[in-house]
């Protein structure tokens, strides 16, 4: 079952298409990275599925229906533009946003305080928004984004602004809102946010969906056959099947760290047989490409297609 | 539309505005200055009322008694050479010296008047008004004219305008029709400048903050700015309904306290008197008919269709201009950006005021017609003509077309409205503005 399903998008500006038949599924449950370099069009795709914009052709789903503008209380958005009133009080905007997406004015104001409790700000309630840090600000815009409990929450670059002790806390919220049964889509540049937390993607690059699946998938499809090995002993490869790609010496003496690639017809415990009549092993590990590899990379090809 | 929204978002507009140091000081200071008008002059009036001691030196003799102790002044007539008595004056108590020559009324010299400041205006109107007046019963006496009929030949020409139609006749006066019209033009003129560039300012704080983007995933752009307009609209009638309330109290209260009613009675009569204004006012009947005709013409006008147009005007006119300035407050970066677009937006409206003495003497002309049947100029120009009694059909044509000329406008600028809030770092052209009307939102 996908929260968002997208069919076919296009979207056209006067000067340029922002996107050209995009389609991709957000699985239920699933917290979605959605990648791309700046201008792919990652912001448009955000801007349809929360119904800022309507695209020029083809269909987004909400849960298998066709997207409506009810459903945009069921959605929580951060983007990546932050801002607020700057001269309304904390409290007072949490509540009006809230109740913006859909809550009685009763439930707003308990969810707030939860949140206000959650994350020890109590005595920010009276505050201007112009008062706090930008870091204070971003919490509260964070809060409004996840008030209202969306079964879809977008954040794009929800970690941008924070020091890393509130980023691992923003983190841990997002994790729990995520066990909780919300959809994460995370729009970003951070690798190891990509790294730590997304288990399925999607790459634009020059507003098509270029690389789209489960992350380890995904990194399946990138691997290069090449392994990492570390030893004592001296290498001679003259007469070896395998490739090797680099070699240098490891820091204790008569040590060495290579690099190996296997080439079609042969296996990695070939590799290691042909080496235990070499050298002493005591490392041997396959190289998995990072995501911030297969970004580069899937990036670069896509560019040189063309 | 989703009138939940347009309702939560009217209620923040409301209240954010309301509880605004600017706008509590802006309405408590309105009135202040409105009353300050009404009250200055009658403080500065008591004041100055400390009683002027005028002596008279008359060489004819013949005023004595002629001039009349007031309040604020106090006549003692002498005897004596003029030199001596100036000798005296700058020693004595004495405010002013009146020197009046011996008379002829063939050759008559200057009347002197000596005094140690500078008399007010209302001293010196008073004393020449009594001159002026016994000068002339004398020379009637000399030409053996009778004052009684002198009155007698005093004519005074009045016009009754009456309206005739196919309804019959109808008393009109275009005077009170003029002020009317001209007043209640005006007001709408400055109202719509000045909530419409609150909303405008509105939206770009929502566009520089950028917290449009949030909003906007959540409700319609149009819901956003429907919110706005109507929540600026509730400041400006709460402002306009205290500003008409605190302004009667301050200068009801302050009236009271400066004097008491008697005084004030006195005080008004008296200043009228000084000033030669309806002199008469006492003497005569026909001058207290003026005041009652005055008060008549004002009840020729129709005044609930006045007001009900007032409002109707001033709600559909301020509709489509803010609508109109919240668009500009979308497709710019900031205030000063907006100058290019404000003054087409704004050009309807200027020129309507510019032409508004022509139309008040041509309420019937084709151009009078044709501005205010169209709807970025008839807010105004209708309220001029308004008050000249136009055809029924007219003003019902005039007010339909400012409804489509609401809706059409709220259309074109929900267009660029929605556009524009998500544009930013770019300067807008016209070219530009018009395909984001074509965009699908």
């Amino acid at each position: 079952m996908s929260i968002i399903r997208v069919e076919n998008v296009t979207k056209r500006y006067s000067a340029h298409t922002a996107l050209e038949g995009v389609s991709m599924e957000v699985p239920t449950g699933s917290i979605f990275g959605l990648l791309g370099p700046n201008g792919a069009g990652k912001t448009s795709l955000i801007r349809i599925i929360t119904q800022i914009t309507a695209p020029d052709e083809g269909k987004i789903y909400f849960n298998g229906e066709v997207l409506r503008p009810e459903h945009a209380s069921r959605i929580g958005y951060l983007p990546e533009e932050r801002g607020l009133y700057k001269k309304m009080k904390v409290g007072e905007q949490l509540v009006y946003l809230s109740r913006l997406k859909g809550l009685s004015a009763k439930d707003a104001l308990e969810k707030v305080k939860e949140w206000f409790i959650r994350f020890e700000i109590k005595d920010w309630w009276d505050k201007n928004v112009e008062d706090l840090s930008k870091g204070m600000q971003q919490k509260v815009q964070f809060i409004s984004t996840v008030v209202h409990e969306p079964e879809l929450i977008i954040l794009d670059e929800p970690f941008s602004g924070f020091d890393p002790i509130n980023a691992n806390l923003i983190r841990d919220e997002i994790l729990r809102l995520h066990q909780r049964g919300s959809t994460i889509i995370f729009s970003t540049h951070r690798m190891e946010t990509v790294e730590q937390l997304c288990d399925h993607i999607v790459l634009i690059n020059k507003s098509k969906k270029v690389l789209d699946g489960k992350k380890e998938v995904i990194r399946k499809q990138f691997r290069s056959y090449t392994y990492k090995i570390s030893g004592i002993g001296n290498l001679d490869d003259r007469e070896s099947p395998f490739q090797r790609l680099s070699v240098q010496n490891g820091k204790e003496e008569n040590s060495f760290e290579a690099i190996y690639r296997i080439n079609s017809g042969h296996s990695p415990n070939e590799l290691i047989n042909w080496l235990t009549t070499q050298v002493e092993i005591h490392q041997f590990e396959e190289e998995i490409p990072s995501m911030g590899d297969i970004f580069i990379k899937t990036v670069q090809d896509d560019s040189n297609d063309l | 539309m989703k009138t939940t929204n347009i309702r939560l978002i009217l209620q923040r507009e409301y209240l954010t505005r309301v509880k605004k140091k600017s706008f509590i000081i802006m309405t408590v200071l309105g009135p202040l200055l409105f009353a300050a008008i009404t009250i200055i002059p009658i403080w500065l009036a008591l004041r100055s009322a400390k009683t002027n001691k005028v002596v008279v030196l008359d060489e004819s003799g013949l005023f004595s008694g002629k001039f009349e102790d007031k309040k604020s002044v106090k006549y003692r007539f002498i005897k004596g050479t003029l030199f001596d008595r100036k000798v005296e004056f700058l020693e004595s108590e004495d405010d002013i010296l009146l020197y009046i020559p011996p008379f002829d009324l063939k050759d008559p010299l200057p009347v002197q008047l000596f005094s140690k400041a500078n008399p007010s205006l209302e001293l010196e109107s008073g004393i020449s008004k009594t001159l002026e007046k016994e000068i002339k019963n004398l020379k009637m006496k000399a030409l053996n004219i009778d004052p009684g009929t002198v009155e007698k030949l005093k004519s005074e020409v009045d016009i009754r305008t009456i309206l005739l139609n196919e309804s019959g006749e109808q008393e009109g006066s275009s005077a009170a029709a003029t002020i009317a019209g001209f007043a209640a033009s005006f007001l709408i003129y400055i109202f719509i400048f000045m909530y419409g560039s609150i909303v405008m300012r509105g939206v770009i704080e929502e566009k520089t903050n950028r917290i449009v983007e949030v909003i906007i995933s959540t409700v319609k752009p149009f819901d956003l700015m429907m919110g706005k307009v109507l929540g600026v609209a509730f400041v400006g009638l709460t402002q306009f309904m205290l500003w008409i309330v605190l302004t009667w109290a301050i200068t009801a209260g302050a009236t009271a306290f400066l004097v008491d009613s008697k005084s004030m009675v006195e005080q008004s009569k008296e200043m009228m008197e000084q000033t030669g204004v309806n002199q008469d006012v006492k003497e005569k009947a026909p001058s207290n008919m003026k005041v009652a005709k005055l008060l008549d013409t004002v009840n020729t006008l129709n005044i609930p269709l006045i007001l009900g147009c007032f409002l109707f005007y001033f709600l559909g006119g301020y509709l489509i201009y803010s609508a109109l300035f919240a668009a500009v407050g979308a497709a710019v970066d900031n205030e000063t950006d907006s100058q290019q677009f404000i003054l087409p937006v704004t050009i309807p409206m200027i020129l309507s005021m510019v032409l508004a003495q022509f139309f008040i003497s041509n309420p019937d002309s084709s151009m009078a017609f044709w501005l205010s049947v169209f709807p970025l100029t008839s807010p105004v120009v209708m309220m001029i003509r308004l008050p000249f009694n136009p055809p029924v059909w007219e003003i019902l044509l005039s007010m339909l077309l400012l409804v489509l000329g609401f809706m059409g406008t709220i259309w074109v600028a929900a267009r660029i409205y929605r556009v524009g809030i998500l544009m930013h770092g770019k300067k807008v052209t016209y070219k530009e503005l018009s395909k984001w009307l074509f965009y699908k939102g």
